[in-house]
């Protein structure tokens, strides 16, 4: 067990984050500050939205193909919930030791975790759009791709941007302990208390909650604009 | 740490490791994916963590079942409650599990008492959300037939409208139960033990102990999913019927 640590306070958090502090072991170096927390926090943004974007390029098409297509529902409803029951420390652990260290191993690794929500979310988002609304489609002509594109996506939009929502969040929130692996993010700040001691640690989890709060917000506010209005008076 | 074992020829390893150290084979290869040897003579290491786990993992779930479901009932007498309510269910579920647990250190130190209330509001929303919404769901002319039996609000409440709203219940308990388990893994942040602390630390560099660790939060966390669905298929058996 390690000793409880004395306790840490909101005011020394936000101080830690505005101006540099002293710290215990750095020599007279003074740590944390304005700087070096926006640092953090683009590091941060950085892995998150690359793995984001690999996971996309992975889940996305696949999904939406199986939905149109209406096949592999076991593979995409069980890897969506076979995903959540994945111990994120063991993940990065394991690709500390058995892959490597650094943003090109850790981030695609990370992707791993916003996988099955994006799968699973885009394969019932368009599974669900109703079946003569597709047949219609087809009817004036319209190509598989098209459909998919024009007519399926659109109406999916709510259940798929709420797929890619839990799966940020869920990078967002692992990435906070990549630092294990190598890569510098926020968690610098709570897994590094010797060197930015309690207030440090305080002040990491206070960025790396509004940064989910913010991201979370603002792909709120980006699935508004694309669901078309038509769909919005519905679910009114 | 192991203590250094000697393999009997022909065993799992084979020629390669015959009558060589097993203990400091797995230890000075840590990129070796898996030492079967070391996982048969340590598996009694992973006693105390699970239990741990389990001890974060129950009282989480009970605690946040019960306050969700409150909730829920609350939002289904008074209507206006139900977007402010999920509103902030929302945050706590949005707010990473790492930060949730170092923002309450001020408040509620190291420990299990943080584990348990961090992973207890995380499961908040899906409870909630889901008991709501199975409440909603209930037809009106089936309220309407028990109100025609008699029923005064509370029965219908009882006896009409949460068994119906069993399956969509359950299904919110899953997530929240796999999830949490998953989740519980980062207690060791905080110094709450559990199956964390055979991914993290002393033990960072040897994945056999990470796997089977990780293995036991998927296996526990199978084994309360298919619990709660034979809950449900018992707790709804005019479900059955209509499907056979």
């Amino acid at each position: 067990m390690t000793p409880s640590l004395p306790i840490a306070s909101f005011t020394g958090a936000f101080e830690f984050i505005f101006t540099p502090q002293e710290s215990n072991v750095t020599g007279g170096k003074k740590v944390g500050g304005f700087d070096k927390s926006l640092e953090l926090v683009v590091k941060h943004l950085e892995v998150t939205v690359i793995a984001l974007a690999i996971a996309l390029i992975i889940a996305l098409p696949l999904g939406l193909w199986l939905g149109h297509r209406g096949k592999g529902e076991q593979f995409a409803i069980g890897l969506g919930n076979a995903g959540r029951a994945i111990p994120e420390l063991a993940v990065i652990a394991l690709v500390a030791v058995l892959i490597g260290v650094g943003l090109h191993n850790v981030a695609p690794v990370l992707a791993i975790l916003g996988v099955p929500p994006i799968l699973n979310n885009a394969y019932v988002g368009v599974q669900q759009v109703d079946r003569s609304t597709v047949d219609a489609a087809r009817g004036i002509g319209m190509g598989e791709m098209t459909i998919i594109r024009k007519v399926e996506l659109p109406i999916a939009v709510p259940t798929v941007m709420g797929g890619i929502r839990s799966a940020a969040i869920a990078i967002l929130a692992t990435a906070t302990i990549a630092p294990l692996a190598g890569v510098e993010s926020l968690g610098d700040f709570i897994l590094n208390r010797n060197v930015y001691g309690e207030n440090g640690l305080l002040a990491g989890a206070i960025l790396v909650a509004l940064l989910a709060l913010t991201i979370e917000g603002l792909l709120a506010l980006l699935q508004r604009r694309l669901t078309s209005d038509g769909l919005k008076l519905k679910t009114v | 740490m192991a203590s250094p074992l000697v393999l009997a020829a022909g065993e799992v390893g084979g020629d390669f490791f015959r009558e060589r150290n097993v203990g400091d084979l797995c230890q000075a290869q840590p990129d070796h994916l898996f030492c079967w040897d070391w996982a048969k003579e340590n598996i009694d290491r992973f006693g105390t963590p699970t239990v741990q786990h389990l001890q974060i993992v129950i009282p989480a779930i009970v605690i946040g079942f019960v306050i969700a479901f409150a909730l829920a009932l609350l939002a289904h007498r008074s209507r206006w409650l139900q977007a402010p309510l999920l509103a902030a269910t929302g945050i706590l579920y949005t707010v990473p599990s790492i930060a949730f647990f170092f923002l309450l250190l001020p408040l509620s130190g190291l420990g299990r008492d943080t584990a348990i209330i961090v992973l207890s509001a995380y499961t908040l929303q899906i409870i909630f959300r889901n008991t709501m919404l199975g409440l909603n769901n209930v037809p009106n002319s089936v309220k309407d037939a028990a109100r025609g039996m008699g029923f005064t609000n509370r029965q219908i409440l009882w006896k009409v409208e949460l068994p119906l709203a069993v399956p969509e219940i359950i299904a919110g308990l899953r997530v929240a139960v796999v999830s949490t388990i998953a989740i519980a893994t980062l207690a060791v942040l905080i110094s709450a033990g559990g199956l964390g602390t055979q991914m993290y630390g002393a033990n960072l560099t040897f994945p056999t102990s990470i796997i089977i660790a990780g293995a036991i939060v998927m296996l526990m966390a199978l084994g309360f999913d298919a619990l709660l669905l034979l809950v449900q298929r018992l707790t709804t058996p005019w479900r059955r019927v209509k499907q056979a």
